[in-house]
């Protein structure tokens, strides 16, 4: 089982692959929204890699609770 | 005693013949729609792609569209009215359930008394129509089929609303399908379709303003997961590979669902060149239609051409998907 600093660094390869944001400015306490100017539908395709890459269910209606990179990590590791 | 039924012998399968496509002249750009809803330019192009639409202000009706598409296509077929037997009509958006829009284009076309029927498939209605001629075709039902995909989406829009209004257009485009001479000439191939009824309130027309609905944000989660499946199944139907793919020309819903659903075929194998439909930028998300429009506007601008192995995946309300490979002709 991955550890959170191995979740943090997979999801932001995959912010940075669907957004084009640099890996290193994908840190917990950054807001997706705020912070990283993801839009809505990006956010989706941020949930359905993660989805694939880490086993993990991540439905609408939890995508919208996520609003900090920490909050998806959180989230991932809880529920893989 | 039993009667024992006699059927017409099969053929070895379908071919594209020809098609075409028509649009209303009247372009409305993203500024336009924004001079009336809370939104602009920039915000369009990066949710949905899109930077104008066709929309009809001259009072065509869908089967004036419909029939003018039809038209183009039996022209472009070669093939004379009369030798068309049968008409599919593919549309989610006709005024009124009766009559269908089937047989008044036909007779518009001068096609004599030939089966003719409408479906509603959505977004997905071309490829339906597609499959179902190739299957008539093979089946000996139906030698030559018009196959129409013709939407007036502008009737059923709240153009308040700009999770819609933003989106859909007007437009018809349409195919003549044949019979293949040989199996060497069959051109379309076996139809991967089917349906998600458990989310049909995903895509749905509300009862209280008769105005399309849709929930944007699962219906893209759906498509960019679920749809390059269908793309790749319908290859292996076909016996090809996702490298044998010269052109993709998916539904043109959103050009974020195309870029991603191309990305997902890469990844399985399918060319670095391989064309892609983006036919949605300038022509808006026109359902049934969407797909041979951007086939026709393809062809006229060099990017499709005779002999090209050309994928095409439909999917939207029902929900509803069907693909299948042909040979443009």
């Amino acid at each position: 089982m991955a550890d959170k600093p191995e979740i943090l660094s997979g999801l932001a390869e995959i912010v940075e692959e669907v957004a084009g944001i640099e890996k290193a400015e994908v840190s917990a306490e950054k807001s997706f929204v705020d912070d990283l100017d993801i839009d809505s539908l990006s956010m989706v395709e941020i949930a359905v890699q993660a989805e694939d890459k880490f086993g993990v269910k991540i439905p609408d209606d939890q995508l919208a609770e996520l609003k900090t990179v920490g909050d998806a990590v959180d989230y991932i590791a809880k529920n893989r | 005693m039993t009667a024992r039924l006699t059927l017409p012998p099969t053929t070895p399968g379908a071919r594209l013949l020809g098609f075409g496509s028509v649009q209303p002249e009247n372009v409305v750009t993203n500024d336009d729609v924004a001079a009336t809803i809370d939104t602009n330019d920039q915000w369009i192009r990066e949710r949905v792609g899109i930077r104008s639409r066709r929309i009809v202000a001259d009072g065509a009706s869908l089967v004036d569209m419909a029939s003018d598409a039809g038209a183009r296509a039996v022209k472009d077929s070669g093939l004379a009215p009369s030798e068309i037997d049968t008409v599919i009509f593919a549309s989610c958006t006709m005024p009124t359930p009766i009559p269908n829009g089937a047989a008044q284009t036909a007779e518009r076309l001068g096609i004599p008394a030939p089966a003719a029927f409408d479906l509603n498939a959505a977004c997905a209605g071309f490829c339906y129509g597609l499959g179902g001629a190739a299957g008539l075709i093979r089946g000996g039902s139906s030698r030559n089929v018009l196959v129409i995909g013709a939407e007036k989406l502008s009737d059923w829009l709240d153009w308040t609303d700009r999770s819609t209004a933003i989106i859909f257009a007007d437009g018809a485009g349409a195919a003549v399908v044949g019979t293949a001479p040989d199996e060497e000439s069959v051109g379309v191939g076996p139809v991967a379709w089917g349906s998600a009824g458990e989310l049909a309130h995903m895509i749905i027309v509300k009862p209280e303003n008769n105005a399309l609905h849709q929930e944007g944000q699962a219906v893209f989660r759906w498509a960019t997961t679920k749809v390059a499946p269908v793309a790749l199944r319908a290859i292996e139907l076909a016996g090809l590979t996702p490298a044998d793919i010269d052109v993709f020309v998916p539904h043109q819903a959103n050009l974020r669902i195309i870029e991603a659903v191309a990305k997902r075929l890469r990844a399985k194998g399918a060319r670095e060149d391989m064309r892609v439909a983006d036919d949605i930028v300038e022509s808006g998300n026109t359902s049934s239609a969407s797909i041979p429009l951007a086939l026709d506007h393809m062809r006229a601008d060099g990017r499709l051409r005779s002999g090209d192995t050309v994928l095409l995946v439909g999917f939207g309300a029902g929900l509803s998907y069907a693909g299948q490979v042909v040979v443009c002709p």
